[in-house]
C-alpha cells in the first residue's frame, strides 16, 4: 500500500491529472481554485507537460478545444464566476464530442459572488450552461481523497465516451488538507483515430466541428448525442448510501455539505433517529433509482445544499409526491453546521416542518 | 505530349466552395493551398476555420481542420500546436471574427509568439450574417448596422490589425496584401508563403492580412468592388510589411 500524504483537495487534483495521464492544462487565475493552476503550473513541465495561462477563461477553454481535438489529455480549472465564462466553449466541445476535464471549484454567486464555498452551480453544471442539448459527466468528490480516485475516473470517462467531465467541487474541498494515497501513473493508450494529427499519410481528413448546417443532419447529430447520455445514464451512475436499511429520514447532499450531513446524522442516530443519507457521487448521470427505490421505504427526505435549492429538484423528481421533500440551504459562501442539519433533522423527525 | 500547366492544388479538395460569385474567398484559399503544396507540408498542416463567411473552409481545404467557435481561432490553433509541436498550425479569420469579438486571442497568439500562421480576410464588413458593420468598415460606409455611414464619434476608426499586431515582439511577420489584380496576388502568395516558412521554422507568430471585396453586401459588382476597394481600403489600409526580420543562424 502507498503511502499516505497530507495534500490540499486543489493539489492533489493536479496530481491525480499528471497521474492519469494530463499533459496539457489550459487555465486562468481566480480564487479559490488558485492551487490548481499554481500546482500544473509548477508540475507539468516535470513530467514534460505543456501548461498555459490564457489571457481569459474564453481563451483557455478553446484552448483546450483546440487540445481535446488534437488528442490529448487535457484539463482545465476555473471557478465559478470563471467557469459561467467557459460555457461557449463548453458546448462547443460536447457538440464536437471533445474528451476533457473541467474543473469548477465553485464559490458563492451569482455574479462576482463571494469566495467562499457554494454549491450554486449544480443547474449549470448538470442542466447544460451552455446552449443546446448536451450533458456533461459531473462527478461530486467530497474528501481529498475521493478528488484523487474521481479525477482519474473522469479522463477515463471522458475518452471512454467522447465527452466534457465536469470536476464539480468548492472551495472547502478544494482547500481542505487530508491524508491522500496515490496511485500508480496510468497508462493511457485510448486510440483517437478521429483527431486532428495533420494528415501523416491518411487519404480522408479529420475534422473537429459541431456545424451541421442542413437541420435533419443536425438532428441526427443530436439523436446521436442522446443516444449516448441515454448510455451514460444506464451505466455510469454512482452514489454512496449510509444507513438507508432502517432509514425513516433519509438525507441527500453531495461534496462538501455531504460530509456534514454524515456528522448531523450520526449525532442524529445516537439519539435513536432512524436517519440515513443517500450522496450522489455522479450528480449527471443522477442517481434517481436508488432515490426512487429509498422513497418505497423512507417518511421524508431532507436536501441539504449550499444553494437555495437546485439538486433538491431532482430529489423531487426521483422521491414523487407521495413523500416530502425537505431542503435547507445556506448560501453566498455560508457552509451549514452540524447542529443546523441536526436541529432540522429533529425537527422532521419530531414531525414539524 | 502536353505538359499540364494548370491543376488544383492538392491541398484544396474538389469540391465546389458555397461562395457568392465575384468573391475573393475562393481566390486567398487557392493561395493558401498553393503554398501548402509547395512547402511539401500538406501532410502535417492543421487548419482552424472561423465563424464567418468562411465557417466551411474545413470543407474546402485537405487538411485536418478543427472549426473553432467565433473569434477563438488563435486559441484553439494555440491547444493544437501545444500537443503537435511538429505540426503547420493556420488559422483563416474574417475581420469580424478577428478584429471584434476575437481580439483578446489574435492579440495573445500574437503577443505569446505562438508558431502559427493566420490568414486575415479584410473585407471591411460582416458577410455571412448580411452585411453589418464591422471593426474595419471604413468611415461614411453604410452597411445594415450604420445605415447613416460609419460614424467617426460613436463608432471611432476602423481598426489596423496588422498595424497594431506589427508592435508585438512575439511577431515575426506582419504583412497586408489584396488580390485586386494579378501582380497583387502574386505578391499576396509570396506573403502567405513567407508566414508558412517562419511557421514551418518555428519563429513564432506570422500574419497575412488579405484585403478582399464582398460584392453582395457592398451591393455592386465584382468589378466595382475591385473598384471600391482600390479607391475606398488602399488608402485606409495601405500594403506592404509590417514586421519582418530575419532570425541570426
Amino acid at each position: 500500500m502507498a503511502e499516505k500524504i497530507l495534500m490540499k483537495g486543489n493539489e492533489a487534483l493536479g496530481e491525480a491529472a499528471v497521474i492519469a495521464g494530463c499533459r496539457h492544462y489550459f487555465g486562468y487565475p481566480i480564487t479559490p481554485q488558485s492551487e490548481l493552476i499554481e500546482y500544473m503550473a509548477k508540475r507539468l513541465p516535470q513530467v514534460g507537460g505543456v501548461f498555459l495561462q490564457g489571457e481569459s477563461e474564453v481563451a483557455s477553454i478553446n484552448m483546450v478545444y483546440g487540445a481535446a481535438g488534437a488528442g490529448a489529455r487535457v484539463m482545465t480549472s476555473s471557478s465559478s464566476p470563471g467557469f459561467s465564462l467557459k460555457q461557449e466553449g463548453v458546448s462547443y466541445i460536447a457538440g464536437a464530442e471533445l474528451p476533457c476535464v473541467l474543473v469548477n471549484v465553485q464559490r458563492g454567486g451569482p455574479g462576482l459572488g463571494s469566495i467562499q464555498p457554494g454549491q450554486a452551480d449544480y443547474f449549470q453544471a448538470t442542466k447544460g450552461g451552455g446552449h443546446g442539448d448536451y450533458r456533461n459527466i459531473v462527478l461530486a468528490p467530497n474528501s481529498v481523497q475521493e478528488i484523487v480516485d474521481t479525477t482519474i475516473l473522469a479522463f477515463d470517462l471522458a475518452d471512454q465516451y467522447r465527452n466534457p467531465v465536469v470536476i464539480l467541487t468548492d472551495g472547502a474541498i478544494g482547500q481542505m488538507m487530508e491524508p491522500v494515497e496515490m496511485r500508480e501513473p496510468v497508462a493511457s493508450n485510448v486510440e483517437k483515430p478521429w483527431a486532428t494529427t495533420g494528415l501523416k499519410g491518411r487519404t480522408e481528413t479529420n475534422i473537429v466541428n459541431s456545424l451541421f448546417l442542413q437541420p435533419d443532419v443536425c438532428e441526427k447529430h443530436n439523436q446521436h448525442l442522446q443516444a449516448k447520455y441515454n448510455l451514460i445514464t444506464k451505466n455510469e451512475v454512482r452514489y454512496e448510501a449510509i444507513h438507508l436499511e432502517d432509514a425513516e429520514l433519509v438525507l441527500v447532499a453531495y461534496g462538501i455539505t455531504s460530509r456534514i450531513a454524515i456528522s448531523a446524522m450520526e449525532k442524529a442516530r445516537k439519539e435513536g433517529i432512524k436517519v440515513g443519507l443517500l450522496r450522489p457521487i455522479t450528480l449527471w448521470p443522477f442517481p434517481y433509482q436508488p432515490l426512487e427505490e429509498a422513497a418505497a421505504k423512507a417518511k421524508a427526505f431532507l436536501t441539504i445544499e449550499m444553494s437555495a435549492g437546485q439538486m433538491v429538484e431532482d430529489v423531487r423528481l426521483a422521491v414523487g409526491k407521495d413523500k416530502p421533500v425537505h431542503f435547507y440551504g445556506r448560501t453566498g459562501g455560508m457552509i451549514p453546521s452540524t447542529e443546523e442539519i441536526y436541529n432540522q433533522i429533529v425537527t422532521i423527525a419530531k414531525g414539524g416542518k | 505530349m502536353a505538359e499540364k500547366v494548370f491543376a488544383r492544388p492538392a491541398s484544396l479538395k474538389d469540391v465546389p466552395t458555397h461562395y457568392c460569385p465575384g468573391c475573393h474567398h475562393g481566390i486567398i484559399h487557392r493561395l493558401v493551398a498553393e503554398v501548402i503544396d509547395e512547402l511539401g507540408v500538406q501532410d502535417k498542416a492543421i487548419g482552424v476555420a472561423p465563424v464567418g463567411c468562411s465557417v466551411l473552409c474545413y470543407e474546402y481545404f485537405n487538411v485536418d481542420m478543427q472549426e473553432a467557435a467565433h473569434g477563438r481561432a488563435p486559441a484553439v490553433a494555440t491547444g493544437i500546436k501545444r500537443v503537435h509541436p511538429d505540426t503547420v498550425v493556420f488559422t483563416y479569420q474574417g475581420d469580424g471574427d478577428l478584429a471584434s469579438i476575437g481580439a483578446a486571442e489574435i492579440v495573445h497568439a500574437a503577443a505569446r509568439g505562438e508558431k502559427i500562421t493566420t490568414i486575415f480576410v479584410n473585407n471591411a464588413i460582416y458577410g455571412m450574417t448580411g452585411g453589418q458593420m464591422a471593426p474595419t468598415s471604413l468611415i461614411g460606409q453604410i452597411t445594415t448596422t450604420s445605415p447613416y455611414g460609419r460614424k467617426e464619434e460613436s463608432c471611432g476608426k476602423p481598426i489596423r490589425m496588422s498595424e497594431m499586431l506589427s508592435t508585438l515582439d512575439g511577431a515575426k511577420f506582419i504583412a497586408r496584401v489584396a488580390v485586386n489584380n494579378p501582380a497583387n496576388m502574386a505578391k499576396a502568395k509570396a506573403a502567405i508563403k513567407k508566414a508558412f516558412e517562419i511557421n514551418i521554422k518555428g519563429e513564432g507568430f506570422a500574419m497575412v492580412e488579405v484585403l478582399s471585396i464582398c460584392p453582395t453586401n457592398w451591393g455592386m459588382s465584382p468589378i466595382e468592388s475591385v473598384t471600391w476597394l482600390e479607391k475606398n481600403m488602399l488608402p485606409y489600409y495601405p500594403l506592404g510589411t509590417f514586421k519582418t526580420e530575419e532570425v541570426a543562424k
